[in-house]
């Protein structure tokens, strides 16, 4: 049976797809689409050693030609896709001819968030291999780094420039971070770790306006401060990219709407995996975008299995899970955590060096849990959320691990 | 037999590997994997390619032996 697969989009996503059809045994053609020209390359390190400079950028690539031929993937790489056409099964594309397809798989991801305070040299968002260049660039340079927004990639960029020896500053109008993420305890000690690092903190506050020139922009912000800058990070989030389907009539709402089996509601040969894909998580019970690289890999070899066993879908029910790296600290945050759930917490960033903290909804069973610098408590709570532990399970065998590890004050 | 291969020196403890395939792999109490079986049988190599594709880091890879 000849078939052909189309993915649209050359990250994570839409390689690891392309990748799990072959180890599922497809074999029909496969066209990876991207509209970057560079070979496939992973995003994670580029707040972290690309940007600092530690890694070489060889070493996030996620395919190379070789690979790509060895598995039979064709890559149309510097081409956008402009287009679909559903009933016709063909994707349109700029600079090249239409392509057609039995299977659709939308992988084109997010966009960082516009700086809707202009955008000019010297004014940065944070996304692809080229903002990394062109940021790293500026921080050699030195001065004084402004980052607005301390979501995970302001706070990350902010903790590697630090590392190079730039000055810092992270603006962020909640008043405490990560707290659309974490209760407020939790969050005020992310506080502290920028702080002991160095890194100033201005929270509770927005900007007004910017002004100025690469080297001397002028913030201004709603306290009435105003702060100078050399550099400029604006890390405000991220947008799907969904525009380009607004003609196909697919369903889009904040990203390609799909059911349970990350199939598009109104369109079955046509699947979405990653940061774009909208799908209906049956143990939620609720339409779920997630944004995180774990998930984008777990979607792919998913969408993979249903696109190779029509008769027998898996519906994708996945157990959300995020790291981030800041200054000294390992971060990682598994299910849901937040919200309306009470938590308790073990260990302390000071007194232990390490510490997990476990939410619950019900207050008996574990609903997420975030994690510093803590491997077995990091690895009982991803066991745990796959078996169904409870929280005081959980609690007691932590507790027992928990050795002291006085950490001296600076 | 397919083998698995660990390249210590780049893992970082993110676990994904476990959830992925808990029975080849775990994390030490310094969060580096400890491969507990090597020998992949020809029935556990789409699971245990997924889990070590699945590592952030490409510390993980199944070859042919
Ligand atoms: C700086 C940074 C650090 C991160 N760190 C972490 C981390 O530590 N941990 C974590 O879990 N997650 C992290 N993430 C998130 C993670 O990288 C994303 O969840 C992941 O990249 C999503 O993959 P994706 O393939 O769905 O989309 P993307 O990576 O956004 O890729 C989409 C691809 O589609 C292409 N594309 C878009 N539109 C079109 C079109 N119309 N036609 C053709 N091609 C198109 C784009 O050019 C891009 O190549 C980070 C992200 C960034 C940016």
């Amino acid at each position: 049976m000849s078939d052909a697969t189309v993915i649209v989009g050359s990250s994570i996503g839409g390689v690891r797809t392309a990748q799990s059809l072959r180890l599922e045994g497809y074999t029909g053609d496969i066209v990876l689409v991207g509209e970057e020209t560079e070979l496939p390359y992973d995003k994670p390190p580029l707040s972290k050693a690309v940007l600092a400079g530690t890694a070489e950028e060889s070493s996030i690539r996620l395919l190379t030609g070789g690979d790509a031929d060895a598995a039979r993937i064709r890559l149309l790489l510097g081409h956008r896709a402009i287009g679909v056409d559903i009933a016709g099964r063909t994707l349109e594309l700029e600079g090249h001819e239409p392509v057609g397809f039995d299977n659709l798989v939308i992988a084109t991801g997010a966009s960082a968030r516009p700086s809707p305070w202009g955008q000019r040299p010297g004014i940065h968002v944070l996304r692809t291999l080229e903002d990394a260049r062109r940021l790293r660039a500026d921080l050699l340079s030195g001065g004084h780094l402004a980052v607005i927004g301390a979501g995970f990639i302001g706070a990350e960029a902010a903790a590697t420039a630090r590392s190079l020896g730039l000055d810092v500053t992270v603006i962020d109008p909640l008043p405490v971070p990560m707290s659309r993420i974490f209760n407020p305890e939790i969050g005020q000690w992310f506080g502290d770790l920028h702080r002991s690092n160095g890194v100033r903190t201005i929270f509770g506050t927005g900007v007004e306006s910017l002004e100025g020139e690469q080297g001397s922009f002028v913030l201004r912000l709603t306290n009435g401060e105003r702060l100078n800058a050399s550099v400029v990070l604006v890390g405000i989030g991220a947008v799907p990219n969904d525009a380009w389907l607004a003609s196909s009539g697919l369903l889009v709402d904040n990203g390609v709407v799909l059911d349970e089996f990350c199939r598009a509601v109104d369109a079955p040969a046509v699947y979405a995996v990653g940061d774009v894909a909208r799908w209906r998580h049956l143990t939620h019970g609720e339409d779920t975008r997630i944004e995180h690289w774990t998930n984008a890999v777990e979607q792919a070899s998913c969408v993979a299995h249903n696109i190779t066993h029509p008769g027998a879908p898996r519906a994708y029910t996945p157990t959300e899970y995020v790291w981030s790296d800041q200054h000294d600290w390992k971060i990682q945050v598994v299910g849901r955590v937040g919200g309306g759930a009470s938590h308790t917490v073990i260990g302390h960033p000071e007194a232990h060096g390490r510490f997990a903290a476990l939410y619950t909804a019900d207050g008996t069973s574990l609903r997420g849990a975030a994690i510093v610098n803590w491997p077995k408590a990091l690895v009982a709570c991803r066991r745990g959320m796959a078996t169904g532990i409870t929280v005081q399970e959980l609690r007691d065998k932590l507790e027992s691990q928990l050795d002291p590890q006085p950490v001296v004050a600076s | 037999m397919p083998v698995v291969k660990a390249d210590l020196q780049a893992c970082q403890g993110y676990a994904n590997c476990v959830v992925g395939a808990t029975d080849y792999f775990d994390l030490d109490d310094d969060g580096i994997v400890v491969v507990l079986r090597t020998e992949v049988p020809e029935t556990d190599r789409l699971r245990v390619t997924e889990a070590a594709r699945s590592c952030p880091v490409t510390a993980l890879v199944v070859e042919d032996a």
